[in-house]
């Protein structure tokens, strides 16, 4: 027999609903599970819609699929061991996540970061942030059955991996840098990519954008789909480019500039209406003020090293560690957790690619951290979608659901 | 003239008085603690204030300190933007372990519903006038609140990641701890 914890409470309120009020009006009302999806696709989430026909009268939608307990996981483990947890939040833009993760820390350890390093930073939460918004746009695209624009950038999706591979040996989980900077220097092959990058991906982008950007039939898709007003957005947590497709030009790179962002000349894209065709719009500007800022680092590259002079933070050569007793020593004592923590608590937030990325860090002296809270910005903006898909048209509620750029890695943590 | 932490703290404690206390900048983040019976009018006088205008709950996550007094053992900690001035607060409010109680904000904030499901989920912190307290990231037949600490997530005896190995005690005061 099953425990009762499964047979209880087995009447979802719709259902209830539907009992009560189906075929009064004439109308005959149904149930629709929309997901749990793919997980190749935007990742696993359920929506259940109460429909009539093809109008979504509510919406209720069930997270925590891929719930994989980070921040008790995070609560054993020292600070090199979570970077690998923040890649996987946003798994379309890691870096972020990971860089995020170390200002974090190097806030609560106190450690000044070189000004190139800085700026290499800057230039890898660029290219993260464009994979983000490409993929997001391109999916968009897809979802609305235009599959060709999606594949017209994916070639340059492809060579920002390929600079993620460059930089940290990894791809999608990128586990990049270090407290204080990065772990190499970046190759030449590396640097050579970004300027292919940055010299190629303009002209990929403007197909993909000029495919949808006057596009009747998108243009019907996506206007006054899925808005949201600006209060609202407010109101429901909504940060990113979500929350700049409503007008308000909230963005936490020029609210409260981290890792010198405060040296570049970029503007901040907002919409008016907060629709679906506003988010796309928003997220295309944003992708050009991106290869902007990049240009701008490339251009003004600081001399100096690519990591802060920490030894009781941050690994020794491994040449050095092969060879020296003492570094072999430090380095063990590192990879254990065994170095200095203040007791202190934290909260440091960077423009994630969909939002306000911000982690919360309570320290208590020992080897792992005594609490750490990761504020998802999908996560709290997600609980707005019935709200924003209600009244509409199904297929409405896909395009939604696309351009709020939920990714579940973050959603579920 | 643009808000300050001064400024801040002053309206605060003229409002509330000894409702508040610990007020202390940590990691340019002015944070204080109220107790929990007043913790939603004052979030809302913050909220509300045209002066103060905290206008966006950032984050709402809980604590479990173990090792506090039994009617403090869990903070919920709220983090407040102001997006006029660009300023943020951090609140505190500690609440008893046996019976961890404390008003929703879910009719001030809309965000803070989904934040207080995760935080009930995680901590067994309940939210009074939340209209939805159930799970969220859990299964809804999970009978415990995970992330308390009594619920150690690797093997309990294993002893190779012991703190006292390297000279330290085991989590000596952690920030916010009561003593």
């Amino acid at each position: 027999m099953l425990p009762d914890i499964f047979i209880k409470d087995t009447e979802h309120p719709f259902e209830k609903y539907i009992r009560e009020n189906n075929l009064k009006n004439g109308k005959e009302l149904s149930i629709l599970n929309f997901g749990p999806t793919h997980p190749s696709t935007h990742g696993v989430f359920q929506n259940i819609l109460l429909m009539d026909g093809e109008y979504i009268l509510d919406a209720d939608t069930t997270v925590g699929y891929i719930h994989r307990a980070f921040e008790k996981i995070a609560e054993q483990r020292t600070f090199y061991q979570i970077t690998t947890l923040t890649d996987r939040l946003n798994y379309c833009s890691s870096p972020i996540n990971n860089m995020c993760w170390w200002m974090t820390v190097e806030k609560a350890l106190e450690v000044e970061v070189p000004k190139r390093a800085q700026y290499m930073r800057v230039i890898i939460m660029e290219i993260a942030r464009i994979t983000d918004h490409l993929i997001c746009n391109g999916i968009l695209g897809v979802d609305l059955g235009a599959y060709t624009p999606f594949l017209y950038v994916m070639e340059y999706r492809e060579l920002a991996y390929e600079i993620f591979e460059e930089i940290s040996g990894a791809r999608l989980t990128t586990n990049m840098g270090r407290i204080g900077g990065f772990e190499r220097d970046w190759s030449k092959a590396a640097w050579e990519k970004i300027d292919r990058f940055v010299t190629g991906f303009p002209k990929a982008w403007n197909e993909l954008e000029k495919a949808f950007l006057r596009n009747r039939i998108f243009m019907d898709r996506t206007i006054n789909v899925g808005a949201i007003s600006a209060e609202r957005a407010i109101n429901y947590g909504f940060t990113g480019p979500n929350l700049r497709a409503t007008g308000v030009d909230y963005d936490v790179r020029v609210a409260q500039p981290y890792s010198s962002y405060e040296d570049f000349d970029f503007e901040v894209p907002v919409g008016t209406s907060g629709d679906t065709y506003d988010r796309f719009c928003v997220r295309c500007g944003e992708v050009r003020e991106s290869l902007k800022i990049i240009e701008q680092a490339i251009k003004n590259l600081p001399e100096g090293n690519y990591h802060a002079d920490v030894p009781e933070y941050y690994l020794p050569p491994k040449e050095k560690v092969y060879t020296e007793m003492e570094s072999l020593i430090n380095h063990f004592k590192i990879v254990m957790g065994e170095y200095p923590v203040p007791v202190t608590e934290v909260y440091h937030s960077v423009e994630g690619s969909n939002g306000e990325l911000g982690m919360y860090m309570i320290t208590d002296g020992s080897r792992t951290p005594f609490r750490v809270h990761f504020r998802r910005p999908c996560f709290i903006y997600y609980q707005a979608f019935p709200e924003m898909i209600r009244g509409g048209l199904f297929s409405d509620a896909v395009a939604t659901l696309s351009s709020i750029n939920v990714i579940a890695g973050e959603l579920d943590a | 003239m643009a808000l300050d932490n001064s400024e801040i703290q002053r309206l605060v404690t003229e409002k509330f008085g000894d409702k508040t206390s610990g007020f202390e900048v940590v990691k340019d983040i002015l944070t204080f603690t109220v107790t929990p019976d007043a913790s939603k009018s004052l979030i809302q006088y913050l909220h509300e204030d045209s002066t103060l205008h905290f206008n966006f709950l950032t984050d709402l996550c809980g604590v479990h300190y173990p090792d506090n007094e039994p009617d403090k053992q869990f903070a919920v900690v709220y983090l407040l933007h102001n997006w006029f001035d660009n300023i943020r607060i951090r609140v505190k409010a500690f609440i008893p372990g046996d019976n961890p109680e404390i008003d929703s904000l879910d009719s001030l904030f809309s965000a803070a519903n989904w934040m207080e499901r995760e935080t009930y989920d995680f901590y067994g912190i309940r939210f009074t006038g939340h209209p939805n307290l159930k799970r969220i990231l859990n299964h809804d037949g999970m009978t415990v609140f995970p992330m308390r600490k009594e619920f150690p997530l690797e093997d309990q005896f294993r002893t190779d990641k012991d703190d006292r190995f390297f000279g330290r005690e085991v989590n000596p005061n952690s920030v916010g701890r009561v003593e």
